[in-house]
């Protein structure tokens, strides 16, 4: 009995995995959403990365946007080798560069946004998806000078532009040039209108900071999926800042349509027919299914 | 099915002629002729009430419980191609004010309208039809974002008025509604205005200038509500029927003075007794007008619809 009742007992203490080692979801083999429901990671990406017992839709990127949006996940990857450069030298309590190079070794990605060019529903679209796992997703001079050029493209090219947020704002270690890709890209945003394209924006979780105050809030329709963080300033900074209760909800995708800032939120796994279905409707052409 | 007054005869003959029929059915009395005589007395009962309305009894038949509010005929006529948009960009999404695209046929539109709701929780969620500011600021950025793609716009009117509180003066519901009126003259698509319900005062004007206004036949279009009149200028609510009368508000009225493009004519016994039909009415008028705005430049159709707001108006000299 002594033996047996020993296969019980905890030898080592605490979490031994290392930070590095730490897997990110959804890349287990299975996936536990906030309230407890687990799923099978395959059954997941079937289900649009939603959790189907309580429709809680898990954080993904680029890699899966493309995969949910394009037809037969078939695109061709736009300026995929811009990378950051450190022009002010920054440093924390870590490089600039080192940090780049360790997100971009652990994240297997360039930079916080990826471009595709492809077809959706038979027609193609450009779209600009953000990775939060590039420090936060969060916009530097790379991040502002692709979405600029993805917004050429489509101007070039007479396509819908896609812009898919996902990003804590603007990149500090970056400072100002940071800041000006909110106006880069607004510009560019005014240039699609000019020359009537429609804009989609689509706010994903999180939607935060420098993003919300540029092309997140500008699109022809705003949209977002369900329980999504979207805001200026994030929830902590209104309440040490304040002294204030949040209201319930504050800042969620609801609570940003009923402020008026949403058209819809749509459920990740009708999202390729919601969006392709206003294109049609403002470009006046057949609707397509 | 809920009756009004004047419409008791309607309601009598109708459950006379379910009566006949059960008869019918359970008994081996032959009815058909009897129901055939109480299925003619009710057509031409129809008829005669419907042909001989007060003002008063148009006003009522607008307000009528069972009559299809905005969403019912954007659904009816454009099924599941309706995208609802929501939101003002500003302050909130206004309930009461409702918009999006739809398809009727090959051609997409961009509707707006006022929505009422149908019992008591919905009559409030919908404020009773009333929008604020951020109501027609929505209705605004919805007609731009057509204005920008070329797509024509369809305004539905069913309003008891703008919502007059203490908020909605705040954030400015003069100058929303105002905004609204000056950027419908020039706005660079064809617009189509239906009045469906009431369209009362500013708050149906804030999305009523068009190129083309129709009313339905039983609605009313003015001012100020029969009600409110009569509270103001005879200093008593007893005097709405007269207020009615005086204020020329039925569509009949509102076409001689050359206020509105043409009178929609409903099923006999008012839209509705017959909803689907309505909704095919409206529908074959939408197409029919645009049909004719369609051959128009941008820069005619906004000099036209400029030309006949600068021509109403009656005076001397």
């Amino acid at each position: 009995m002594d033996n047996m009742s020993s296969w019980f007992k905890r030898k080592e203490k605490g979490i031994q995995t290392s930070t590095e080692q730490k897997k990110d979801t959804p890349r287990g083999l299975w996936y536990k959403s906030p309230t407890g429901k687990i799923v099978e990671s395959e059954e997941l990406a079937k289900n649009f990365y939603v959790s189907p017992e309580d429709g809680y839709h898990v954080r993904i990127g680029s890699k899966e946007y493309f995969e949910i949006l394009f037809d037969d996940n078939k695109f061709t990857e736009l300026d995929a080798k811009l990378t950051s450069k450190d022009p002010l030298k920054f440093e924390d309590t870590k490089k600039y560069v080192d940090r780049l190079k360790a997100a971009q070794k652990k994240t297997g990605l360039k930079d916080a946004v990826r471009t595709g060019v492809g077809n959706s529903l038979g027609k193609s679209i450009v779209i600009c998806c953000m990775d939060f796992n590039f420090i936060g997703g969060s916009m530097g001079s790379v991040v502002g000078e692709k979405i600029a050029r993805g917004i050429d493209h489509a101007i070039k090219k007479k396509m819908p532009f896609l812009m898919i947020s996902k990003s804590g704002g603007a990149r500090m270690m970056e400072a100002a040039l940071s800041l000006m890709q909110l106006a880069k890209t607004s510009a560019k945003l005014a240039q699609l209108a000019e020359a009537g394209l429609p804009y989609i924006s689509l706010c994903t979780d999180p939607t935060t900071g420098g993003t919300t105050a540029s092309y997140a809030m500008l699109g022809d329709i705003n949209i977002s999926e369900p329980g999504a963080l979207i805001g200026f300033a994030g929830p902590r900074i209104v309440k040490d800042f304040t002294g204030k209760d949040l209201p319930e909800g504050f800042q969620t995708a609801e609570f940003v349509k009923e402020q008026g800032f949403l058209d819809f939120i749509v459920h990740r796994g009708e999202l390729k027919k919601k969006i392709n279905l206003y294109i049609d409707l403002i470009q006046n052409n057949p609707i397509r299914s | 099915m809920e009756y009004l007054d004047f419409e008791l005869p309607i309601k009598e003959l109708e459950d006379q002629l379910d009566k006949c029929m059960v008869i019918g059915e359970e008994s081996d009395v032959d009815v058909s002729e009897t129901c055939k005589q109480i299925e003619k007395k009710l057509t031409e009962t129809r008829k005669e009430i419907y042909k001989n309305l007060t003002a008063w009894q148009r006003v009522q038949l607008s307000r009528h419980p069972n009559r299809p509010y905005t969403l019912d005929y954007i659904n009816a006529i454009c099924g599941d191609t309706f995208l609802e948009l929501h939101g003002d960009r500003n302050v909130r999404d206004d309930k009461a004010m409702i918009g999006g695209l739809g398809k009727i046929g090959d051609q997409s539109y961009m509707f707006v309208g006022q929505q009422k709701g149908y019992n008591t929780k919905t009559r409030q969620y919908r404020n009773f039809g009333m929008a604020n500011p951020e109501g027609y600021r929505k209705a605004l950025r919805l007609m731009k974002s057509a204005e920008k793609f070329g797509v024509p716009v369809v305004c539905l009117i069913d309003t008891p008025g703008a919502y007059p509180g203490i908020e909605a003066e705040e954030r400015g519901q003069g100058e929303a509604i105002a905004r609204n009126i000056l950027e419908m003259t020039r706005l660079k698509v064809p617009i189509i205005v239906v009045i469906i319900g009431e369209g009362a005062s500013g708050g149906a004007l804030g999305i009523g200038v068009g190129d083309r206004v129709l009313m339905l036949e039983n609605t009313w279009y003015s001012v100020i509500s029969p009600e409110s009149c009569s509270s103001i200028l005879w200093r008593s609510w007893e005097y709405k029927e007269q207020a009615a009368e005086a204020l020329k508000l039925t569509a009949t009225d509102m076409k001689k003075l050359k206020l509105i493009d043409e009178i929609v004519r409903e099923p006999a016994g008012g839209a509705h007794s017959q909803r689907e039909k309505t909704f095919e009415i409206v529908k074959n008028k939408i197409i029919s007008h645009f049909q004719e705005l369609e051959k128009l430049s941008p820069k005619q159709l906004v000099h036209s619809r400029m030309e006949k707001y600068a021509a109403m108006g009656v005076f001397n000299g």
